[in-house]
């Protein structure tokens, strides 16, 4: 099973709160921007909600 | 029947821990009540993203999960008294719930101007989402705001509203915005660039009056000089939610005092065995830097406190509760970002870049860091993140 992250790029500030929940899907990239791997099995479930839980923004979802 | 759990606060602590008592495995009854009437959202939005645009309920609340769909929300209620020797809280509808354990989660609400002419419409603070509604109003283009109390929240607010195209003055008794915990250095500098957007500073200034008949119309500062005025924000500090447990024996001096297990501790120093706090209410000492319990006002604050709770009350905790501090802060383009308690320090240093620039400061108590802030260079910032892990 396979689980969808989708992060609202009109919300998203960057602060990279994200990356130290579920680092194997979200990571910072030179110029300091949020980038992230859209799909990943759901053994990442805990550390992507724990993500959607630190974004300050809020813009972090899983797609139903 | 089982009692439930009753979570007295439903912003996004108690949101948190009930979501975090399912996520360990507490299956049993949970209640939140609520004094406001809007479903917990997040509130740093208020200060910025909802004075500047329409924005709903919907766009700032948190997301329902299907684990906490049977949680029973008691909204628009307000709980005025706990007997915690009974396990119970009376709400003001003179109501009596029963509890088998209680978090308390009320937070703050914000410190509020005290002047002889104090009447007056147009006074405005930033705590719910109903005030921010308020105040997006009134921030037309050309109107004259001041600004009392040059913090984050006071800062943001200036920054939102100068944005809007109002007059923005800010007046407040410390030397430079934001000081404690920024630094000298850092503060200075944020006023600068604050004042090059065309916002005005008053600092060191007291308010000792208002002027108006019903409407605000000018604020008197402590040196005589009136401040014309037709929108008064009020961003002077908080005051902690926590009368509704006086007359219990619980240490109340500052928040409430709780134990390493978020548990609430009595005046003789035991802990209530089914009465927890979180969030900015709580008051408990961080490993990470020293024994002194402290309430931390950071928004990572209620997420990890409530997940202490859930851990210790399904019997899963591990080792010393040790959480990381972080705040953020977004003003005109400057994106701040901060791990650590920056007010510990005795020493403050830029580390990185260029002050007038992106650049980062690194905060040191007796030569040890204990905090780092960054305007930009949030990669940089974030590398020094592990240097707050409990070793």
């Amino acid at each position: 099973m396979t689980i969808k992250i989708e992060v609202d790029m009109t919300k998203c500030q960057h602060y990279g709160q994200c990356v130290f929940e579920a680092p194997d899907i979200f990571r910072l990239n030179a110029d300091d921007k949020l980038e992230y791997t859209a799909e990943a099995d759901d053994s990442e479930l805990a550390n992507v909600e724990a993500a959607i839980d630190v974004c300050p923004m809020q813009a972090i979802s899983l797609v139903k | 029947m089982t009692k439930p759990v009753i979570i007295v606060g439903a912003s996004m602590g108690g949101l948190r821990a009930a979501e975090a008592l399912r996520r360990f495995g507490y299956a049993g009854p949970i209640t939140v009540i609520g004094e406001e009437r809007h479903a917990p959202y997040n509130r740093p939005p208020l200060s910025k993203e909802v004075l500047a645009a329409e924005v709903s309920h919907e766009a700032v609340a948190f997301p329902q999960r299907d684990s906490t769909a049977d949680v029973n929300w008691l909204l628009g209620t307000k709980i005025e008294s706990a007997d915690l020797e009974h396990s119970t809280v009376t709400d003001s509808q003179g109501e009596t719930h029963a509890y088998g354990t209680l978090i308390i989660a009320t937070g703050l609400r914000p410190k509020r101007l005290e002047v002889a002419n104090g009447e007056l419409a147009g006074r405005h603070a930033v705590r719910t989402l109903d005030d921010a509604i308020a105040l997006r109003k009134e921030l037309q283009p050309g109107a004259k705001v001041v600004v009392l109390g040059a913090g984050f929240i006071g800062c943001e607010v200036a920054a939102t509203a100068r944005k809007l195209g109002c007059e923005v003055t800010v007046v407040a008794p410390g030397i430079h915005p934001i000081v404690r915990p920024l630094g000298i250095d850092l503060a200075k500098e944020l006023q600068r660039r604050h004042e090059a957007m065309g916002v005005k500073f008053f600092m060191k200034t007291q308010v000792t009056d208002l002027v108006g008949s019903t409407r605000v119309q000018g604020v008197v500062l402590d040196d005589g000089t009136v401040l014309e005025c037709d929108v008064l924000i009020e961003a002077i500090g908080s005051n902690v939610n926590d009368e509704w447990l006086e007359g219990n024996d619980l240490d109340l001096s500052n928040g409430v005092l709780t134990d390493n297990d978020m548990r609430a501790l009595k005046t003789g120093g035991e802990a209530w065995p089914n009465v927890f706090a979180i969030g900015d209410v709580a008051r408990f000492a961080n490993p990470l830097f020293d024994g002194e319990p402290r309430r931390v006002e950071h928004w990572n604050i209620p997420t990890d406190t409530a997940k202490r709770v859930a851990q210790v009350f399904t019997g899963q905790a591990e080792g010393q509760f040790a959480p990381i501090p972080s705040f953020w802060s977004d003003q005109y383009d400057m994106h701040i970002l901060a791990y650590g308690l920056l007010a510990l320090a005795d020493e403050v240093k830029l580390i990185a870049g260029e002050l007038q620039d992106e650049c980062v400061f690194g905060y040191y108590r007796e030569g040890k860091m204990v905090g780092v802030c960054g305007i930009g260079m949030r990669t940089t910032v974030m590398g020094y993140r592990k240097e707050f892990e409990l070793k």
